[in-house]
C-alpha cells in the first residue's frame, strides 16, 4: 500500500488561519531615522595616528548607534558593516579592555553583531570574531548568548 | 540536601500533601504515581490512571485533601480519596488544546488551568448541579499560558504565557466568595479584569509566583532574566539579565529572596533590593560534591583524546546535584515567608530537598533576607 487513495489536500491547509481569535503581530511603531553613525565612526577610524583610545571610541559610538527599533533591513546591514570595520581594527591584546568597559546591555549588542557577523564570514573576519566572542562570553555568560537567540528586535 | 532517585524518567510534576508525607509525581506518562514516605525510603502507594495524555500539572489542596491533575487530552480530574482509593471527577474545561499548568486556589473553592488554548479556565464547584462548571479568561492572551500562581487574597490569579508576557488577572467567581477588598494591584476587580501586564521581554515566561504578601510577583523567562514587579512602587518592574542557562522554575523564600531553578541543573538565590528596586544574584546554591582526584591511568587518557580529543584530566559530568534541568520548585515547610525547606524535581527523575538552614552555613557569602 504505497499511496493513499483519498486526497490530502487538506493537509496543505493551515487551519489556525480560519480561527477568529488567531494572534495577529502588532504593527511596530515607526520608528524615528536613527542617527547614522557612519560618518562619525569612518572619521576615527581613518585617522593616520590611531591610537587605542580612538578605537574605543569608534567601538562605542557604533553600539551607541546600533538601529535596534528599525525595520529597516539596508540600515542593519550599514550598522553590521560598520560595526564588522571597528572589530577587525582592534589589536588582539585591546579586546578585553574593550569588553570590560561595556555594561550588561552592551555585552548583549555586541554578542547580536558577533553572531551576525558570523553569518556571512570573509577571509578574516572569523578569527577576529572568535576572539571577540571568547571575551564577550567570559563577561557575559551563556545568558548573553540565549538572549542573541531569543531576541525579538535584531540587530 | 537529601536526593532521591525515583525514575530514570523526567518527573513531570508533583506535588505534596499537607503534612509533606506523601507526594504526587507523574513519570512522564498517563498516570499519577503517589509515593508514601517510609522513614528514609519512599513506598509506591497509589496509582491514578485515567488521564489519556501526558499529565501536565498536579496540584494537591492540603486542607481538603484533593488532587487535581490536567492533561494534554484536554482534561482535568478533580480526585477524592475514599476509604484507600483516589475517586476521579471529571472536568469539562471545554478547550481544545493541551492543559499545561494548574494550581487550587488559597481557599481552596476553586482551581485554574492554563492551556494551549490560550486561555486559563477557572473552575468552581455548583451545589445544585453537583458538577464542577468553568469560566473562561481569554484576553488579551495571545499563546499559550504556561504557569499561574493565585495571589492569597483567592481572587487575584497571575500568568505566564509563551507570548512573553506576564499579566495578573482577577478570577473572581461571585457565586462562591465574596467580593474582595482593594489590593495594590487595583480595587475593581471584575471577573477577567487585567490588573497587570508586563512590557515584553523577549522569552516564554516559564513560571511566575506571588509573594507571601501578593504585593511582588516575580516571573522567569526563557531570555534567561528574572524579573519582579512591585506593587507598592506602582508596579516597577525590576529586571536581572542573568548569565546562566534559561531558569524555568521560581518560587519566594522570603519576602525579598527568590530561589529558581532551570537548565543550568542547580538552584540559585536572588535577591530583591527594595530601596534600589533591582534584582542582584546571591548565588549558586548547591553543594559540590568533594570529587576524588584520581589520576587517569594512560588508557583512559588515550579514551578521553580519542572521544573528546581532550588531554583535560577535569572531570566532564556535571558537579550538581541534579543531572538534568530542574523543571519545578515547591516550597515544603515554613511558607513563602520564611521558607524553611523546598524541594526539586527535574527531567533526571529525581527529587532533592534542600534545607535552607543548612545552605546558609554551608555556603558562607549566602544572604538571605
Amino acid at each position: 500500500m504505497a499511496r493513499s487513495t483519498l486526497s490530502s489536500r487538506f493537509r496543505r491547509l493551515d487551519i489556525d488561519a480560519y480561527d477568529e481569535n488567531r494572534f495577529v503581530e502588532e504593527p511596530e511603531e515607526a520608528a524615528a531615522a536613527e542617527p547614522d553613525a557612519g560618518p562619525e565612526v569612518e572619521a576615527l577610524l581613518r585617522h593616520p595616528l590611531r591610537r587605542t583610545g580612538d578605537a574605543l571610541q569608534a567601538f562605542h559610538a557604533a553600539i551607541r548607534n546600533s538601529p535596534v527599533n528599525t525595520k529597516n533591513q539596508a540600515m542593519k546591514e550599514q550598522a553590521q558593516g560598520t560595526m564588522l570595520k571597528v572589530l577587525t581594527s582592534f589589536k588582539s591584546s585591546e579586546i578585553e579592555q574593550a569588553v570590560n568597559s561595556l555594561d550588561r546591555n552592551g555585552i548583549d549588542l555586541l554578542m547580536k553583531y558577533i553572531y551576525k557577523g558570523f553569518e556571512k564570514p570573509t577571509e578574516n573576519s572569523s578569527a577576529i570574531l572568535l576572539q571577540w566572542h571568547e571575551k564577550a562570553l567570559a563577561v557575559g555568560g551563556l545568558g548573553s548568548i540565549v538572549r542573541v537567540l531569543t531576541a525579538r528586535k535584531t540587530v | 540536601m537529601a536526593y532521591h532517585s525515583f525514575l530514570l524518567e523526567p518527573i513531570s510534576c508533583h506535588a505534596w500533601n499537607k503534612d509533606r508525607t506523601q507526594i504526587a509525581l507523574c513519570p512522564n506518562n498517563h498516570e499519577v504515581h503517589i509515593y508514601r514516605r517510609d522513614g528514609a525510603k519512599w513506598s509506591k502507594a497509589h496509582e491514578l490512571k485515567e488521564h489519556n495524555g501526558q499529565v501536565t500539572g498536579i496540584d494537591w489542596a492540603p486542607e481538603s485533601n484533593r488532587l487535581v491533575t490536567c492533561g494534554t487530552d484536554r482534561n482535568a480530574y478533580v480526585w477524592t480519596l475514599k476509604g484507600n482509593v483516589w475517586k476521579p471527577t471529571l472536568v469539562i474545561l471545554r478547550i481544545n488544546r493541551a492543559a499545561r499548568c494548574v494550581k487550587w486556589s488559597p481557599k481552596e473553592n476553586k482551581f485554574a488551568v492554563g492551556s494551549g488554548s490560550r486561555l486559563i479556565s477557572i473552575c468552581y464547584f455548583e451545589q445544585e448541579n453537583d458538577w464542577w462548571v468553568c469560566k473562561h479568561i481569554k484576553k488579551p492572551i495571545r499563546s499559550t499560558v504556561l504557569s499561574l500562581d493565585w495571589h492569597p487574597n483567592n481572587v487575584l490569579l497571575a500568568a505566564g504565557s509563551c507570548d512573553f508576557k506576564c499579566r495578573i488577572f482577577s478570577a473572581y467567581i461571585k457565586e462562591v466568595e465574596e467580593r474582595p477588598s482593594p489590593t495594590p494591584w487595583g480595587s475593581k476587580m471584575p471577573f477577567g479584569e487585567l490588573m497587570f501586564e508586563s512590557s515584553s521581554s523577549c522569552g516564554w515566561v516559564h513560571s511566575i509566583c506571588f509573594s507571601a504578601s501578593g504585593a511582588r510577583v516575580a516571573w522567569v523567562s526563557h531570555d534567561s532574566t528574572v524579573c519582579l514587579a512591585d506593587a507598592n512602587r506602582r508596579m516597577a518592574v525590576a529586571s536581572l539579565c542573568t548569565e546562566t542557562l534559561p531558569l524555568l522554575a521560581v518560587t519566594f523564600i522570603t519576602e525579598n529572596s527568590l530561589v529558581a531553578a532551570g537548565h543550568d541543573c542547580y538552584p540559585m538565590l536572588f535577591t530583591y533590593e527594595e530601596s534600589q528596586g533591582a534584582l542582584v544574584f546571591g548565588g549558586k546554591l548547591d553543594v559540590p560534591k568533594q570529587s576524588s582526584q584520581r589520576g587517569l591511568t594512560a588508557r583512559e587518557r588515550f579514551q578521553n583524546l580519542d572521544k573528546k580529543a581532550s588531554s583535560d584530566t577535569a572531570n566532564a559530568a556535571p558537579d550538581t546535584l541534579h543531572k538534568n534541568s530542574i523543571s519545578q520548585i515547591s516550597v515544603l515547610a515554613g511558607g513563602k515567608a520564611k521558607c524553611s525547606q523546598f524541594c526539586t524535581t527535574g527531567m533526571d527523575g529525581g527529587m532533592s530537598i534542600w534545607d535552607v538552614k543548612s545552605l546558609e552555613s554551608a555556603l558562607k557569602d549566602l544572604k538571605i533576607k
